[in-house]
């Protein structure tokens, strides 16, 4: 295949940044997207020129690294992270654009690589059960329904890449929060902390410089994992009744 | 800051703003399409009239209407506050966006179609709202009471293609507005659940069609009777 | 030095109990005296530095990841063992431990392996407390399956991906922690050397990955949960960026490393497409519960195939070779992973691969849709089915899946003592990183036992007894040695970015895993290897020469990441060459070609290799000298494996 890759290069967080044109040629349509990313980078390296940075790891779309906007769209055409689509997906001579997640509380980094750690402090604000290693009580002592299992199973399997903030038209990051808020509301373990949690979560998550929802659904549908809006119903509920009724004043 | 300014200066707190005044004003427009009906009655407007007769002095329904102009007011600041704020959140754009697989047209615009709707609603007030409370308007007589011959205004004023093709645009931007912010209001609410979100959701598409297809009918009914 | 594992006497049941017992204890209020950093914030890094800041210690947490919860332990899929015996089917600890010690062919430490089975049960009460959603049942108690051909059904899981929700569970205990100021977290930053003062770790040097800056940090302790070092082949399982650096630098420093030979070879990973590849994607061994492993009868239809003069699906029954089924009628397709890999290797090297680079063997569901038909096999599989396709384009519901072995994990690391400290005071390794409990070839659903055992159970009980013995005295963070070795670590890296080379870092790392792959893969000789010792100091000669990196230090410089790791790859390339020669038999995940049953199974010889080769660094181009560790089985009967 011949491609032409448009990408967004910054040389650094103060940089201003711009696009940049590059013709490639002699991909294969097994490769993965970010293969085709490593041949384009071997061959700016063999030439002298920085490569492209960009964030990966496991390649297996678990991690939850890779973050690119491909083609209008987080993590390109399909609903899956970056590193599991293929150069199947497009067709030769196609021009593929590609950007780094865009959001005031992502700031670049460099290129395509975004600073996250704003989900990291979300996380921190409440995102977990209080209890310390040991002195915990039988695992089979809290029997959890399976549907409510299942659900808080779905809600859980976020992969915090950021896609749902990047898709998002308001860069709200309400999928993220929602999920995790969402998997420990329903679990009784995380009934002790749950108004608090809700509170301190959302605090966070507007500290952080988020958008707010809309509710147009695009961080669902772009979501790898698909997590689902009814989590972002489940957060707004658990907020407002906090609100009403924990002794937080 | 207390609790209270603390919840609702909160992204939720704004949201919850957002669907509580929506969902208000969702009623108002039930209230107003079905009063508005009796323009159909083809009694020269008697029923209109003394309806909004009352619709002016009941003590009730005066404080509805207060409830109203705040939920406006309140529908139309929080938004710009929340557009502020999501403006901030992307200071620096995609070159690229392909956003219309993943959302509806109408959830992307809410605020553009919000203003078109806030305009119109400006001079719609102008024309009616305005006229009856404060302009010189023709008295009529039922059965010995005096009432405001506000149907006779109406009359004239969807005399003019203009104002009519007018309001049917709008209606055509307001059905669209709906058509998202019904379900939405109950999703910011948190009120989503298998059971009853699918029910809401078809509720809300089939708001957002008879409504304002019912409001947009009746210039069209007038231009075409009263002429 | 004789290494001394410090293996607690007494029965094998009471070790643990007793040496929690006699082990010191660190005061409460001492605790907030002590500084411990832990590297690498996967299962073990993560519950480590969680239930040590727990404990009141002030801990510092270093990642490469942009965040903790990135770490490649999320990649985990099947399950986590637990000796729960929640079936009733007749699990024990002692069952559990006499299993692993069994599965690791009978070269690991008996004292640890069973302080793992013990502590098993504990750890999923830790996760099930903090918010992991395991499988369960419709009475809501936990679901266990079985797995990796156990006998009893121990394994808990969370649908195919139980290490991505036991990593968030830690990650959550440590993100409290980093609320609670306890935990500092340092991540997208790369430890680089490792400081010891007076024979005694005291500290590490670090490269900001984001800046460049070359920072030292001081602390009573350091614990690296560093993972594997699989990636020394280039092609394997493990994330890109899973490294060797921080437990080879620590090597260097005089930390004696294990078994590094000993790897495993994952048999159902997506073969390799071409030379553009970058990583192997794992598919659950479970897809050999119902599909059959076959390539063609002869070398002629397999050419046939391969120029695609014939489609998988047209060749007739009677020329097919179900090779696993006709040499091991018992077992079948479900012969263990070191098994069924080394046999798949047989047959592409009689050149009966089945895809463009003859390396492939074919999965077959086809018998097994006729059989229970194709919405059974969805729901079993689904998932996985969707992923192959995603990954190669085609669907296996038509055409039979293709798979090829691929390295996976490395039971091998730094040595460690019973209580996970390794040869240099101070210092401990954790998880992966260290070798003790898997043996030579490790099970499936173990390792992420044994990373959170280390990290929620075992070093907050071994490392008070440390640091009760060497007093909450700060750290001098203004001795020279610090500052002596980021000199070090600076003028390495100015070394490396001198070169200015014509070669990138890439073509040295596939270069090395080649070799790697080829010589010291699923079968080794040692004619194979004396060459390839040769080609891998040939080739770290080149690197040092010829190395091309573009950029300056204070960036972000992905190249000169890679190639600072590369740098270390190809000299513990050249360790696993020297152990792998040194290992006169076959034993796990180590298969000499010399030393085989005539059935061609691994033959291992307890009399003179039932040890743990440790090997300590002599210093640059010297050859390192081999300590042995010897094993004792008191309580476990060797026996040889056969699964005809």
């Amino acid at each position: 295949m011949k491609l032409t890759i448009k990408v967004w290069r910054q040389k650094s967080a103060t940089d201003k940044g711009g696009f940049v044109t590059y013709p490639l040629d002699g991909i294969s349509k097994d490769m993965s997207f970010l293969e085709m990313m490593d041949v384009l980078n071997e061959q700016l390296s063999e030439k002298g020129e920085d490569p492209i940075h960009f964030d990966h790891d496991c390649r297996e779309g678990i991690c939850g690294m890779c973050s690119l906007y491909i083609n209008g769209k987080p993590h390109g055409p399909l609903q899956t992270t970056t590193c599991q689509l293929h150069m199947r997906s497009f067709s030769d001579g196609e021009t593929i654009t590609i950007e780094p997640w865009r959001a005031a509380a992502f700031p670049v980094v460099k290129d395509l690589v975004v600073d996250r750690s704003a989900f990291d402090r979300i996380i921190q604000a409440g995102g977990y059960v209080s209890v310390n290693t040991g002195g915990v009580p039988d695992a089979n002592e809290i029997p959890i329904p399976k549907v409510i299992a299942d659900e808080a199973f779905d809600a859980a399997t976020c992969i915090g890449c950021g896609a749902c903030v990047a898709a998002c038209k308001n860069a709200s990051a309400m999928l993220f929060t929602s999920a995790k808020v969402s998997q420990l509301a329903m679990l009784p373990q995380g009934q002790v902390e749950r108004k608090t949690r809700a509170e301190k979560m959302i605090a966070q998550m507007d500290a952080e410089g988020f958008g707010a929802c809309t509710n147009t659904g695009a961080c669902s549908a772009e979501c790898p994992k698909g997590i689902s809006l009814t989590n972002i119903a489940r957060m707004n509920r658990e907020y407002f009744s906090a609100a009403v009724s924990s002794e937080n004043v | 800051m207390s609790w209270v300014t603390k919840t609702l200066s909160s992204t939720l707190g704004r949201k919850l703003i957002m669907a509580l005044t929506g969902l208000f004003l969702i009623l108002f427009l039930t209230g107003h399409v079905s009063g508005n009906l009796l323009l159909f009655k083809g009694d020269g407007g008697e029923a209109f009239n003394i309806y909004a007769k009352f619709m002016t002095t009941n003590p009730a329904v005066k404080i509805l209407s207060y409830l109203t102009y705040i939920s406006v007011i309140g529908h139309v600041i929080y938004s710009i506050w929340l557009t502020r704020q999501n403006k901030k959140a992307r200071p620096i754009g995609y070159g690229m966006s392909k956003q219309s697989g993943s959302s509806s047209l109408a959830s992307r615009n809410m605020g553009i179609l919000g203003t078109i709707i806030l305009i119109f609603l400006v001079v719609h007030m102008q024309s009616f709202w305005y006229q009856m409370h404060w302009g010189d308007i023709p008295m009529v007589s039922y059965e010995g009471e005096q009432y405001k011959d506000l149907f006779s205004i109406v009359s004239f004023a969807f005399q003019n293609e203009l104002m009519v093709i007018g309001y049917v645009v709008a209606m055509a931007f307001l059905a669209f507005h709906l058509s998202h912010g019904f379900a939405s209001a109950f999703q910011t609410l948190g009120l989503n659940h298998k059971k009853y979100s699918p029910a809401i959701e078809t509720l809300g598409k089939l708001y957002s069609v008879v409504v304002p297809l019912l409001f947009a009918s009746m210039p069209i009914y007038i231009y075409f009777t009263q002429s | 030095m004789i290494l001394d594992s410090k293996i607690p006497a007494g029965p094998i049941a009471e070790k643990w109990t007793n040496h929690k017992f006699s082990s010191k204890l660190v005061n409460p209020a001492n605790k907030r005296k002590y500084d411990v950093i832990v590297v690498g914030t996967g299962l073990a890094g993560a519950s480590a530095a969680a239930s040590l800041a727990e404990l009141g210690y002030n801990v510092k947490a270093f990642c490469f990841q942009d965040s903790p919860r990135r770490a490649h332990s999320i990649a985990a899929q099947g399950g986590i063992n637990a000796a729960k015996n929640y079936q009733n089917d007749g699990d024990s600890v002692y069952r559990l431990f006499y299993d692993t010690v069994k599965g690791g062919d009978y070269r690991a430490r008996e004292a640890n392996v069973y302080r793992l089975a013990e502590v098993s049960v504990n750890i999923i009460d830790q996760c099930v407390a903090q918010g992991v959603p395991f499988a369960r049942e419709y009475g809501g108690l936990l679901a266990n399956r079985s797995f990796g051909g156990a006998q009893v059904s121990r394994t808990f899981y969370a649908r195919g991906q139980t290490g991505q929700q036991l990593l968030l569970g830690a990650y959550s205990a440590l993100s409290r922690q980093v609320a609670n100021g306890k935990v500092k977290l340092y991540p997208r930053t790369e430890m680089m050397d490792l400081v010891k003062i007076d024979g005694e770790a005291k500290g590490i040097v670090t490269r900001n990955l984001i800046t460049g800056a070359i920072e030292t940090h001081a602390a009573h302790a350091v614990l690296l949960c560093t993972g594997g070092y699989g990636n020394v082949f280039f092609l394997s399982t493990n994330a890109m960026g899973s490294n060797v650096t921080a437990a080879w630098r620590a090597h260097k420093r005089g930390a004696y490393f294990a078994n590094p030979c000993y790897t495993q070879i994952h048999p159902t990973c997506i073969p390799v497409s071409g030379d553009h590849q970058s990583k192997l994607t794992l598919m659950s061994e479970s897809l050999r519960n119902d599909g059959r492993v076959w390539v063609p009868r002869t070398k002629e239809m397999a050419e046939k195939l391969r120029s695609g003069g014939i489609k998988a699906n047209d060749i007739p029954e009677e020329e097919r070779d179900y090779y696993l089924e006709r040499k091991y009628p018992s077992f079948g397709n479900l012969v263990p992973r070191d098994v069924a890999s080394r046999n798949a290797k047989y047959v592409c090297d009689e050149g009966r691969g089945v895809n463009e680079t003859g390396e492939a063997v074919f999965l077959d569901f086809r018998d097994a849709i006729k059989r229970d038909g194709e919405d059974n096999i969805r729901a079993r599989y689904g998932n996985l089915f969707d992923m192959y396709q995603q990954i190669t384009g085609e669907n296996p519901y038509q055409v039979p899946m293709m798979i090829y072995p691929a390295v996976h994990y490395t039971m091998g690391g730094l040595w460690v003592d019973y209580n996970l400290m390794t040869t240099v005071p101070g210092l401990y390794a954790l998880g992966e990183a260290n070798f003790s409990d898997h043996g030579a070839n490790r099970l499936g659903a173990s390792a992420l036992m044994q990373g959170l055992a280390d990290g929620y159970f075992v070093i907050p009980y071994t490392l008070g007894d440390y640091l009760a013995k060497i007093g909450p005295a700060p750290v001098d963070s203004d001795n020279p040695e610090f500052a002596k070795v980021a000199g070090e670590v600076k003028e390495r890296i100015e070394k490396i970015l001198s070169i200015n080379g014509s070669k990138t870092v890439d073509y040295f790392h596939k270069k090395l895993g080649k070799i790697m792959w080829n010589e010291c893969g699923m079968a080794r000789t040692a004619e194979g290897l004396q060459k390839a010792k040769k080609e891998i100091k040939a080739l770290r000669d080149e690197f040092w020469k010829d190395v091309k990196v573009i950029g300056s230090n204070e960036e972000l410089n992905q190249s000169l990441e890679k190639a600072n790791r590369v740098a270390d790859f190809l000299e513990l390339g050249e360790l696993m060459i020297d152990d792998a020669y040194n290992r006169n038999e076959s034993c796990g995940g180590h298969f000499r070609e010399e030393y085989q049953t005539p059935e061609g199974e691994a033959l291992r010889d307890d009399e003179n290799f039932a040890y743990v080769a440790a090997w300590k660094y002599m210093g640059d181009n010297e050859e390192e000298v081999l300590e042995k560790e010897p094993l004792e089985f008191e309580n476990v009967k060797l026996t040889q494996r056969s699964y005809k």
